[in-house]
């Protein structure tokens, strides 16, 4: 990449807002209001509160988030479609003592990262998944996922998506909750400053899960594709509250932290 | 330097020990005939030695648990066969453009589709020639005895680091399954290197690493390209492995690896004994880099080539790269899981002696 875009150094006498440690000088590529931004931060915030920047190893998917290595600032692996939790597997593995995340989206984790996922879970690997839900395939111009509501138009579901031919929308942390080895599941949201805060408190404890050696810790975020929704930001977010979240409760599906009579 | 210490072993065995010995501490694999001891060797002496096992889920998820150790700078590796094998090519593809060292056992089978479990030699150009999508290669290395198994495992390992690129062991169900003894000597416990790149702790005091495989700009990926091609090619001059035997004073030269070469060792001597017909072999132990300069240099002294293989003709499309029209070629197959017997290699090497032209038995690309 040639032009690199970068953020300029903050001019204000006395800071109030700045950019996370662990994110990068680089802007972010991603569409105008769309939800990765955010989350982004979102995970950069918390690796610094956490004081993990020298030990953060991101797994990143394959998705409009791909290139999410030029964003964090910690070592990164870039890994293949769907298999982010087992490269993850590898690498905890080998450092114990890392603070490994993968950031995933709903095509990699939810369809062809199925498999990957689920044993990840199920071991109880000492990981924290960032799951990014836009109910589409965003990268690749805006496919039918896993996800995708009943009767939402995309570009493999052009008269919607039909559940007699197609299945509905996978519930992923209700899936994943009922496994031994999370730690932490839940769904939040980045539709709104007051989701984003909340999706915010999720993520520190499916941090800590992992941090603690808990156990392995999901987020499922939903957020907005607008430009394959065909829709502006403002409506996209919209549609999170009004239609997403029907189909995707938010909330939390477990958590050890609050669960005392579990240890 | 050490005396020799033998110890009677199976083929899988002595890999799995091979790796450990070479400093391996990552394992990951899915159960698969007729590999399996591997995975189950793994699972009480990988954790053993203070190494991670797990069994995977699948294929996939093994070679790209592989795939996240190597980044980490461990020596790691994953074994299975020829389906499993096939699985694991997106995750080998992967690693061969992160230039991950690694090391990738095939305990081939019979192919294609589920085949049977008995050996075979057909997953040779998958093996040789990338076998995932790409333009890459991987060393790849034919053990043809237990002994083998342990060493060229343990070698895989350092060229893995060595060039940074995936080290295959391409062995069958016979060398995986029969016991012999390995000379412990060979393989002295050691080490793995440390690697600067790997991802992992203490990134405040050095610049951080990051393994990637996407290059959007064809710019920036032709870069990449013409680095690997520099270091295949590096590869390519310096590794170049193989076996002579009784080739000095042969008319008949046979060309094999693997399994295969062991039946044609027996024919050879027999051969000779009986002195019917005088017949050497090149066994060759790196198929890619595939040793092209030995062969391309005896070649003409021999009335005729036999290339053996379990198959219906791979590597004899080396060996005329090697030798191109110089000196008659011919191929013998076998199919099935069948293993060649010692007369009918003995029949072949001898017709050939007699009509070095045959065009019956004459490979050649042109149908
Ligand atoms: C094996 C493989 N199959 C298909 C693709 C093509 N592909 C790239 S991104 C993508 C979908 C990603 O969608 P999602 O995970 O929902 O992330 P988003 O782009 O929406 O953020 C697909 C199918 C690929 N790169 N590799």
């Amino acid at each position: 990449m040639s032009d690199v875009k970068t953020i300029a150094e903050p001019v204000q006498e006395k800071l109030v807002f700045d950019r996370p440690k662990s994110l990068t000088k680089r802007g972010f590529t991603y569409c105008p209001g769309c939800g990765h931004g955010v989350i982004h931060r979102l995970v950069a915030e918390l690796i610094d509160e956490f004081g993990v920047q020298d030990r953060a190893i991101g797994m990143a998917s394959v998705g409009c988030s791909v290139f999410s290595y030029w964003f964090f600032d910690c070592d990164f692996i870039s890994c293949a479609h769907g298999r982010a939790p087992a490269t993850a597997t590898g690498v905890k593995r080998a450092h114990p003592d890392a603070f490994v995340f993968s950031y995933q989206g709903d095509g990699d984790l939810a369809s062809i990262g199925m498999a990957e996922i689920m044993h990840a879970a199920n071991r109880g690997e000492q990981i924290t998944v960032i799951f990014v839900n836009n109910a589409i395939y965003g990268m690749t111009g805006g496919q039918m996922a896993p996800t995708t509501l009943e009767n939402m138009v995309t570009t493999t579901s052009p008269l919607g998506r039909d559940p007699i031919l197609a299945g509905g929308p996978i519930r992923m942390v209700e899936i994943l909750a009922n496994l031994d080895g999370v730690a932490f599941a839940a769904r939040g949201s980045s539709s709104s400053p007051r989701n984003i805060l909340k999706a915010k408190a999720y993520m520190k404890k499916a941090f800590r899960s992992q941090i603690e050696k808990k156990g392995f810790g999901i987020v499922e975020i939903l957020s907005n594709c607008n430009t394959n929704w065909r829709k502006t930001p403002q409506e996209a977010n919209k549609f999170i509250d009004e239609e997403m979240v029907k189909a995707f409760p938010l909330g939390v599906y477990k958590d050890v932290f609050a669960d005392k009579s579990k240890k | 330097m050490s005396e020799s210490q033998r110890e009677l072993m199976k083929g899988n065995h002595a890999m799995c020990l091979g790796a450990i010995r070479s400093g391996a501490r990552a394992y990951y694999g899915y159960p698969i005939t007729p590999q399996n001891e591997a995975t189950e060797y793994m699972s009480f002496h990988m954790p053993k030695a203070g190494g991670s096992f797990i069994q995977a889920e699948s294929e996939i998820a093994a070679i790209n648990m592989v795939f996240g150790a190597a980044a980490a700078g461990v020596r790691a590796m994953t074994s299975s066969s020829s389906p499993g094998i096939s699985l694991k090519q997106e995750g080998i593809s992967y690693i061969a453009m992160a230039e991950l060292p690694c090391v990738i056992a095939n305990v081939v089978r019979c192919g294609p589709g589920l085949g049977n479990i008995a050996p075979h030699q057909g997953d040779y150009f998958q093996a040789t020639r990338g076998g995932g999508h790409g333009d890459y290669r991987t060393i790849t290395l034919a053990p043809a005895s237990v002994q083998e198994m342990a060493q060229l495992t343990y070698k895989a390992f350092d060229l893995a680091d060595e060039y940074r690129n995936p080290s295959l062991i391409l062995s069958d169900g016979v060398i995986g399954q029969m016991m012999e003894p390995v000379d412990l000597a060979t393989i002295p416990a050691k080490d793995a290197p440390k690697k600067d790149w790997a991802v992992g702790l203490g990134q405040d005091k050095r610049e951080r690493n990051v393994h990637t495989t996407i290059y959007l700009e064809p710019e920036d990926m032709a870069q990449m390209h013409l680095k690997l091609i520099d270091k295949y090619d590096r590869i390519r001059r310096e590794v170049q492995y193989y076996e002579e035997f009784r080739t000095e004073d042969a008319d008949i030269l046979i060309v094999s690896y693997g399994n295969s070469s062991r039946v044609a060792r027996t024919a050879i001597r027999h051969l000779r004994e009986e002195g019917k017909v005088k017949a050497g072999m090149l066994r060759t132990i790196s198929l890619w880099p595939y040793p092209y300069r030995i062969l391309n240099e005896i070649a003409s002294n021999y009335k005729a080539i036999l290339v053996l293989e379990m198959n219906w003709g791979q590597m004899v499309e080396d060996v005329r790269l090697a030798i191109g029209d110089k000196t008659p070629i011919h191929f013998a197959g076998k199919h099935g899981g069948l293993l060649f017997t010692p007369a009918e290699i003995e029949e072949f090497v001898c017709a050939i002696d007699k009509d070095p032209n045959n065009p019956k038995t004459a490979w050649t690309p042109i149908r």
